[in-house]
């Protein structure tokens, strides 16, 4: 094998943060080369600057030999640089053969383009319609429509940027084959994830980044988890402490809960039953775009329901707004940090009375008490330790990790009976994610009930203490997540939805390496 | 290579320098067109910014001018603001403005020529339910059936345009104005009039009613629940909703107070400074208070400032128009520079500049 | 009121003149909107090109000249909304609203020598044997090159929106200027391209008016022509064909109220001169109220911001 890509002393700094610092990378023709790092470790930056997104401060790098400075994706793209990206590039309004055409330098016209996303598709079994709208897609078509635009331009390095979290195991596993028979065929990946189990089935070379440094470079399956773990994060994080918690009554009901659809590209829930009993944690899970979102709407109250379809603690309140749900004790933290759960340019004491106004002595005759409301962010910022100047600094300039600690802090300071949180660790640091799954279990052991919408089946199994699977708006009957396997987390999800049919001979194979224990 | 580049958090120095920035950057260009015109320019823009204030031989007039023309501006500016914070984009003030006049000036002509105190503030009733009443129109299409507002507003401008014509030529037209289009005076019936109420400095009861829907606004935007909400709904509609805000409510608030404010608006003029009703009485105010509501950053106290400078660019207009025979239409084109120029400046409240260096590949 | 003076033939003849101006501008508008800009500069792209286009095409005594000014300056108007929104990231709806208040104030005084002027001529081109058929003939064939020249924009708009790369590029940059942007599109470029063209087709309807509908210069002779442009995108849908049916159905009735008005409907002129205002709403009304259709077509990024860290 010799030298695909070589980047040498790579360095991206922006204001306040230096995303990339002398980082050398070297990945061979053929090989599935991993790109090891936790949420902000600067592999983004750093593939963004391989395909040409980001201009880097300083460093060099070469494709085969020559000399390689895509100033923009274009030129990657004529190098034969190839790009999934980590949130879909696609346009839900256009086709996927229209999708796959943008993404080329010279397509052909349609008609024979939709032909050869047949064959591909077929080749590869990564299968699709082509005439079909990309928004009406699940999350795993959709990033079949990202892999095919990218092998029909038959690249020589193909960069997955966290390809797995909107997978079900069982779509991890297919996808998996397709990477392996494009490695076998020549085509170099650089596989950028931060879920060691997958690097250890999936890749025999590592580099591992840490605050925008290469901390190491190995082969993961000579190396355990946990020397994988400290590499990546540099220290070793303990596991979240569950024990101590006492099950009370049930403190949320939801009875046949349905929803339409909301908007264009929504999902309709349908016929949702769940209890959560008090001092309970109940994961749900389910890959992005199956009414995540809308589940949180509806129980925060953003998105109104029958009557009789939600109880808290024994009252009816399906027909109460936000307002009139936190006062009785339902409190929500959705997944979007900025822009739904936090407003970006308002100061953290502003946020603090987004919601705090409501539970808080924050309010009084319809006046708002600034100085109640920043020593409430205050005490959020104190307790949750919150990185930050102060209150006074705008949500935005926080970090995703403080940020996120901010608002689930916000929402676990006003003592809530029912905490529902969506994706409460996605782009979170370790550290904080640590400190935020705690977070949650300190309040279950409170006395609250506790709803962790997720897509990080770990999550889950760290967490919760039972597991329901949410599919195309329905929830399956929660089972406990003693003694849950991956394989039967995968099934519930919905296994590999419409792939059945394609899967390839040596997907098995790779599942019962995936599942090995490490 | 000069490259924006997002600050982390928005610039506090910026936000109160861009005004001051656009103005004068305006001054430049302003001037830059007066040249064009034939005109000095340094001449021109000393009778438009200083002589209506500081030359002895029209200060006198113009002085008191500055608050008649601030006034209305001010008021609109306060109703506007309100809902540009809240992403609601009422910008048919203009229309809410001239039915305010209609209805106000038709409640107190149906009492002519009764003689109590009491009609003026029936007018000032009657003037702010016909905005609101006007603003309501474009406000429940939104909400009921999701209609553009921006095109319902202002279309509903014209139809103003039209009605006040019908008025003025018909119903409302003076019986003993000898067939003249136009409305019965309305300054010179006591009952109705709007009179200067310290002489000499323009303070009629439009401007009052102004300054207090300063005070109010800033009060309801620093301390009270209903302005927090306001702002979120317009910074983040998502997290608004998140936090309990119901949207529409917010858009009839919005649409209603700043209908109500511009009928108001309208009444205290066609009573005062104009005095009747008639077919060309929309001058324009709903739309330059567009200008004035983001020239004072949408905030209370720069509304103020903002309306007292564009009352100062009309009258020093008027002044340019008399002294130097600078066409009416050129303080018009000013003023929209104007707003260009504060639109431009305001990326540094939320960029900075980089100069960017040439990069080793 | 004697409705038989009013022609049938005549009005269907004048009805493509009337809707001219508005299907230019609408076109126009409807690229930049598929864009994903919101410019709500029209009215204010029009009166300027009316009043360059009036005053060009009597200053040369050509329409043709006057035609390409009013495009001309049409494009350098938007191309300052372009700049603001674009480049310096500010608020479209208000630099869209600048736009309109200045172009009024600057059309104006360009146009204060023009008052009363008569414009030049513009010549009508019979279409051959077309123009000669019966009843067809007056309606369809006998009208200038400009009428003819918005039927093939329309025409040429659909083909390059639906049969063309670069309208597959120009719709994805509508749909995601992030996802465009990733994939290497030159965002900032495509859109500024996209508004001059608007600024051009807008300059291009104000010509029209002052040129052959009027035909002279008076101020704010567009009186909401850019607005009710702006509205008809909405009731298309974004789709040039359904565009063109709402410029002509609303040329045909703007045509009726002007005949209702010359033949002496016992109703005062302003009620009949408000209806084409009132009607729009109306028709805003029960576009936005079909269950969400009118949304189905907006393009995604409609009006949003797009700034790209490098």
């Amino acid at each position: 094998m010799s030298a695909l890509l070589q980047v040498r002393g790579l360095s991206k700094a922006y204001p306040g943060v230096v995303a990339n610092k002398d980082v050398d990378l070297t990945v061979q023709q053929g090989e599935i080369h991993a790109l090891l790092g936790e949420n902000g470790a600067g592999k983004s930056t750093l593939v963004k600057a391989i395909y040409g997104l980001v201009k880097p401060d300083a460093g060099t790098m070469a494709l085969l030999g020559k000399p390689y400075a895509p100033p923009e994706p274009r030129a990657a793209r004529r190098a034969g640089v190839a790009m999934v990206f980590q949130h879909f590039s696609l346009f839900d309004a256009l086709s996927v053969a229209e999708n796959v055409g943008l993404g080329m330098e010279t397509p052909p016209r349609l008609r024979v383009l939709a032909a050869e996303i047949a064959q591909v598709s077929r080749a590869y079994g990564l299968p699709l319609d082509p005439a079909a709208r990309v928004g009406d897609l699940s999350a795993g078509a959709r990033q079949r429509v990202e892999i095919v635009r990218c092998l029909l331009q038959e690249p020589k390095l193909l960069i997955m940027d966290e390809p797995t979290s909107v997978l079900t195991p069982q779509e991890v596993e297919i996808l998996f084959a397709t990477l392996q028979k494009l490695a076998r065929e020549g085509t170099s990946i650089l596989y950028i994830s931060h879920k060691l189990e997958e690097i250890r089935a999936l890749c025999r070379r590592a580099t591992i980044l840490r605050r925008g440094r290469v901390v190491g470079t190995c082969d993961p399956r000579s190396v355990s988890t946990a020397q994988l773990a400290e590499l990546m994060v540099g220290t070793s994080l303990k596991r979240p402490d569950r024990e101590g918690r006492n099950r009370g009554p049930v403190v949320l009901a939801l009875k046949d809960l349905s929803v339409p659809a909301p908007g264009r590209f929504g999902t309709a829930l349908s016929g949702i039953r769940l209890t959560v009993e008090g001092g309970e944690i109940v994961g749900i899970g389910g890959v992005a775009g199956n009414g995540q979102d809308e589940l949180l709407a509806a129980l925060s109250g953003e998105l109104p329901v029958g009557p009789r379809m939600i109880e808290l603690e024994g009252e009816e309140i399906g027909t109460l707004g936000p307002v009139a749900r936190r006062r009785l004790g339902l409190l929500a933290a959705p997944e979007e940090r900025l822009g739904h759960a936090a407003a970006p340019d308002m100061s953290l004491t502003e946020n603090a009375a987004l919601t705090g106004w409501m539970r808080e002595p924050i309010l009084r005759r319809g006046f708002l008490d600034w100085k109640a409301a920043r020593s409430f962010a205050q005490k959020v910022i104190e307790s949750f330790d919150v990185r930050t100047p102060g209150p006074g600094t705008a949500a935005r300039a926080l970090s995703g990790g403080n940020l996120q600690k901010f608002v689930i802090g916000r929402e676990v300071l006003q003592r809530p009976r029912v905490l529902v949180v969506n994706q409460p660790t996605w782009g979170v640091d370790a550290a904080a994610a640590a400190a935020i799954r705690q977070a949650l279990i300190d309040l279950a052991r409170g006395g609250a009930g506790v709803v962790v919408i997720t897509q990080d089946l770990d999550e889950i199994l760290e967490l919760a203490d039972r597991f329901a699977a949410l599919n195309a708006g329905r929830l399956t009957p929660p089972v406990p997540t003693e003694g849950l396997t991956m394989e039967r987390i995968g099934l519930m999800l919905g296994g590999a939805h419409d792939m059945d049919v394609a899967r390839p001979d040596e997907a098995h194979q790779i599942m019962e390496s995936y599942d090995a224990p490490a | 290579m000069i490259a924006l580049e997002r600050r982390p958090a928005p610039s506090a120095v910026w936000r109160w320098a861009t005004p001051p920035l656009a103005v004068l950057l305006t001054m430049v260009a302003g001037g830059a067109m007066f040249a064009a015109l034939g005109q000095d320019p340094l001449v021109a823009i000393r009778t438009i910014f200083w002589d209506p204030l500081f030359a002895e031989q029209f200060a006198s007039y113009a002085r008191p001018q500055l608050l008649v023309k601030a006034g209305p501006l001010i008021l609109i500016a306060i109703g506007l603001a309100m809902g540009f914070r809240a992403g609601v984009w009422n910008i048919g003030a203009e229309g809410q403005y001239i039915v305010g006049a209609i209805c106000g000036a038709a409640a107190g002509l149906a009492l002519y020529p009764a003689d109590t105190r009491l009609i003026l503030p029936l007018m000032a009733l009657a003037g702010a339910l016909g905005g609101w009443a006007w603003a309501m129109i474009p406000a429940l299409l939104r909400t009921r059936f999701g209609t553009n507002e921006i095109l319902v507003s202002l279309l509903l401008v014209y139809v103003a345009e039209q009605l006040v014509a019908a008025m003025a030529l018909g119903p409302l037209r003076n019986p003993d104005g000898g067939g003249f289009p136009g409305s019965r005076n309305l300054a010179r019936w006591d009952s109705s009039a709007n009179p200067e109420l310290i002489v000499g400095t323009g303070m009629h009861w439009g401007v009052v009613a102004a300054f207090i829907a300063v005070i109010a606004a800033h009060v309801m935007f620093t301390r009270h629940l209903a302005g927090f909400q306001i702002r979120l709904m317009g910074e983040a509609p998502r997290a608004a909703r998140f936090g309990g805000v119901r949207a529409g409510r917010l858009v009839i608030l919005c649409f209603g107070v700043s209908g109500a404010l511009a009928g108001l608006a309208g009444l205290f003029e066609v009573t005062g400074p104009a005095g009747q009703l008639n077919i060309d009485f929309g001058a324009g105010y709903g739309f330059t208070a567009i200008i004035v509501a983001f020239l004072g950053r949408l905030h209370p106290i720069g509304i103020l400032l903002a309306g007292l400078l564009m009352a100062l660019t009309y009258i020093g207009g008027e002044l340019a128009q008399l002294t130097l025979g600078l066409p009416a239409a050129a303080i018009q084109a000013f003023q929209g520079m104007l707003l260009f120029f504060l639109l431009g400046v305001d990326v540094f409240t939320n960029y900075r500049l980089r100069l960017g260096r040439r990069r080793i590949a | 009121m004697d409705l038989s003076s009013i022609n049938s033939l005549l009005l269907l003849a004048s009805l493509m003149v009337a809707s001219t101006p508005i299907l230019l501008a609408g076109l126009g508008e409807l690229v930049v909107e598929r864009a994903g800009v919101l410019n709500l500069g029209v009215e204010g792209m029009m009166i300027t090109g009316a009043v360059c286009g009036f005053a060009i095409g009597f200053e040369t005594g050509s329409a043709l000249w006057g035609f390409a000014a009013a495009a001309a300056a049409g494009a350098v108007l938007s191309l300052v909304f372009g700049v603001l929104t674009q480049i310096l990231m500010s608020n479209q709806v208000a630099t869209g609203l600048a736009l309109t208040l200045f172009g009024l104030g600057l059309s104006s005084l360009i146009g204060q020598g023009y008052v009363g002027e008569r414009g030049v001529n513009v010549p009508d081109v019979p279409l051959g044997p077309l123009a000669d058929l019966p009843v067809v003939g007056p309606i369809l064939f006998r009208h200038d090159a400009v009428v003819y020249l918005s039927l093939f924009l329309c025409l040429a708009i659909w083909l390059f929106l639906y049969r063309s790369r670069a309208g597959l590029v120009l719709r994805s940059v509508g749909e995601s200027a992030e996802a465009a942007h990733a994939l290497g599109t030159k965002v900032v470029r495509i859109r500024l391209a996209a508004i001059a063209f608007g600024g051009a087709c807008a300059g291009l309807g104000g010509a029209y008016l002052s040129l052959v509908r009027v035909p002279q210069w008076t101020d704010g002779m567009t009186s909401g022509a850019g607005w009710i442009a702006l509205a008809l995108v909405v009731f298309s849908s974004w789709r040039p064909w359904r565009l063109l049916l709402g410029a002509y159905l609303f040329g045909g009735l703007t045509v009726l109220q002007l005949n209702l008005q010359a033949a002496g409907v016992k109703l005062p002129v302003e009620y009949l001169s408000m209806a084409p205002y009132i009607l729009t709403i109306l028709v805003l009304v029960i576009i936005s109220s079909g269950r969400g259709r009118a949304a189905l077509g907006a393009p995604a990024a409609l009006g949003r911001s797009f700034h790209a860290a490098a």
